[in-house]
């Protein structure tokens, strides 16, 4: 069982951190995901995998509110994230609401999305200053440690039109661990990277799944690296799971017809 | 006519009353009616984009009507409307410019702020910062790098406008060397000195704004 992973039983409760339950996300008259129902305990670490389209990226995305679901329910942490069920009533959590869970959730994009009217500097203190209300002498001592940690200290004045992709992608990693997420949301954070910048940022990640407690929510196509960080691997095809299990299982003893046809595509 | 067409001595006598027209007025309303302009005109903007649709509806209207009746109309009908309560003339004509010139520079805010990209936004909820923080901190600070150019334009093209406040009798610089002529019956020294302080004016700015139009490229 997933729970038995979470290494902070006091806080969590037994609860999941995430638990998705009957959600569905329609995009006009493509249904993307029909009846999902999945939880992620604290800690844990959870990849999922599957061709393009199977609506993996919108799972994230439904966690991160940037995406409205359309029906159906998110927890984090106890907490409903978009909609709550009041006495069978489906009723929308109002923004400020909102706001606070997501706090707890950072987010890595495929394309960095560093801000570029900012430094490096300035794109990881912004957050800790105008959302957690850090002085700006707190936020920058943090950056610094963060910068450090993905090997960007020497960087921290640069425009990000200064940097290469696989450096950009380090400094949107600093920027969302400065708001000290409990739960991080990493979309296909190589996917738009040179195949030689790949590894110092799956390099940085693998650094932080070791020495955090961080839960994961993982999209990517690097299996090695699915392989390594993961404690469970999720195989989805059109917008349900196809099978789940230990990265060593999915990956070497697949159960499924569908999943060996997509390992075998994509190894 | 015996006289020669040009006259340095109307030239010298008219160009004093042009320079005071032109700073006492023509440049007054031009500055006070640009910074109305570049407000608002965000102002507009960010209501169409985020208010709903009975506040966003109205505004639209009002701003299509606005860009589609002339200047010289609206001049002279505010000027009928609120003199009674307004003593200042020029701050009747100042508005009037402001509010027409809001309603183009509105557009060019809205062309600026679309062409910030989506992943921005997604990136400021990613990390939960308020409305009002995303647009201070990220989205109006590259809207307005793009729009610039544009904007500067428009400062100029209302400028070459300031003469239509004539209309309403203020004297402005136009109106000045129209006077003179009128007096004098010499137009050419100060009709031609009156454009050449236009040109003085608003060719180093157009010089400057296509520099930064290169710059931000």
């Amino acid at each position: 069982m997933p729970e038995n992973t979470a290494p902070d039983g006091a806080t969590s409760i037994g609860a999941p951190h995430i638990e998705f339950r009957d959600v569905v996300k329609r995009f006009g008259d493509n249904t993307v995901l029909n009846d999902l129902n999945f939880t992620v305990a604290k800690g844990e670490r959870v990849t999922l995998i599957g061709p393009s389209g199977s609506g993996k990226t919108t799972i994230l995305r439904l966690v991160m509110t940037l995406e409205e679901l359309t029906g159906g329910y998110i927890h984090v942490g106890g907490a409903p994230l978009q909609y709550e069920d009041q006495g069978g009533k489906r009723v929308r959590v109002s923004d400020k609401t909102r706001r606070r869970t997501t706090t707890q959730i950072g987010m890595v994009f495929q394309h960095f999305n560093l801000f570029p009217n900012m430094t490096v500097l300035e794109n990881i203190t912004e957050a800790p200053i105008h959302v957690m209300g850090l002085s700006k002498a707190e936020a920058i001592s943090k950056a610094e440690g963060l910068l450090e940690k993905v090997g960007m200290s020497d960087k921290r004045d640069f425009n990000p039109s200064q940097l290469s992709g696989g450096q950009q992608q380090r400094v949107a990693i600093a920027r969302a661990l400065a708001m000290d997420p409990e739960i991080l949301l990493l979309d296909e954070v190589t996917s738009a990277l040179d195949p030689e910048l790949v590894g110092e940022v799956l390099a940085v990640l693998k650094d932080i799944a070791a020495e955090t407690d961080i839960s994961m929510l993982i999209v990517t196509h690097e299996m090695q690296f699915a392989r390594d960080v993961s404690d469970r691997v999720m195989m989805f095809d059109q917008g349900s799971i196809v099978e789940e299990g230990s990265p060593e299982k999915i990956f070497s003893d697949p159960g499924h017809q569908r999943t060996r046809d997509f390992l075998h595509a994509v190894l | 006519m015996n006289e020669s067409w040009w006259s340095w001595d109307h030239a010298a006598a008219v160009l004093p009353m042009l320079l005071e027209g032109f700073f006492k007025y023509t440049l007054v309303a031009t500055v006070l009616g640009t910074l109305i302009a570049v407000v608002l005109g965000l102002i507009v903007a960010m209501t169409r984009r985020v208010a709903p649709g009975f506040i966003s509806t109205p505004v639209t209207w009002v701003v299509e009507f606005i860009r589609m009746t002339p200047l010289v109309v609206q001049l002279v009908f505010a000027n009928l409307v609120l003199s009674p309560y307004i003593d200042s003339t020029l701050a009747i004509g100042i508005w009037v410019l402001g509010i027409h010139y809001t309603t183009y520079m509105a557009e060019v805010y809205r062309a600026g702020i679309d062409s910030v990209p989506k992943g921005q936004w997604e990136a400021a909820t990613a990390l939960s910062l308020p409305l009002l923080r995303t647009w201070r901190a990220v989205v109006i600070p590259q809207a307005i790098r793009s729009t610039l150019p544009a904007l500067g334009n428009y400062a100029i093209s209302m400028f070459k406008e300031t003469p239509f406040l004539v209309v309403i009798y203020i004297p402005e610089m136009v109106r000045v060397a129209q006077t003179y002529g009128g007096d004098t019956f010499r137009y050419t020294e100060s009709i031609t000195l009156a454009g050449l302080i236009f040109l003085v004016a608003s060719y180093p700015t157009s010089v400057l704004i296509r520099r930064l139009e290169k710059r931000l490229a």
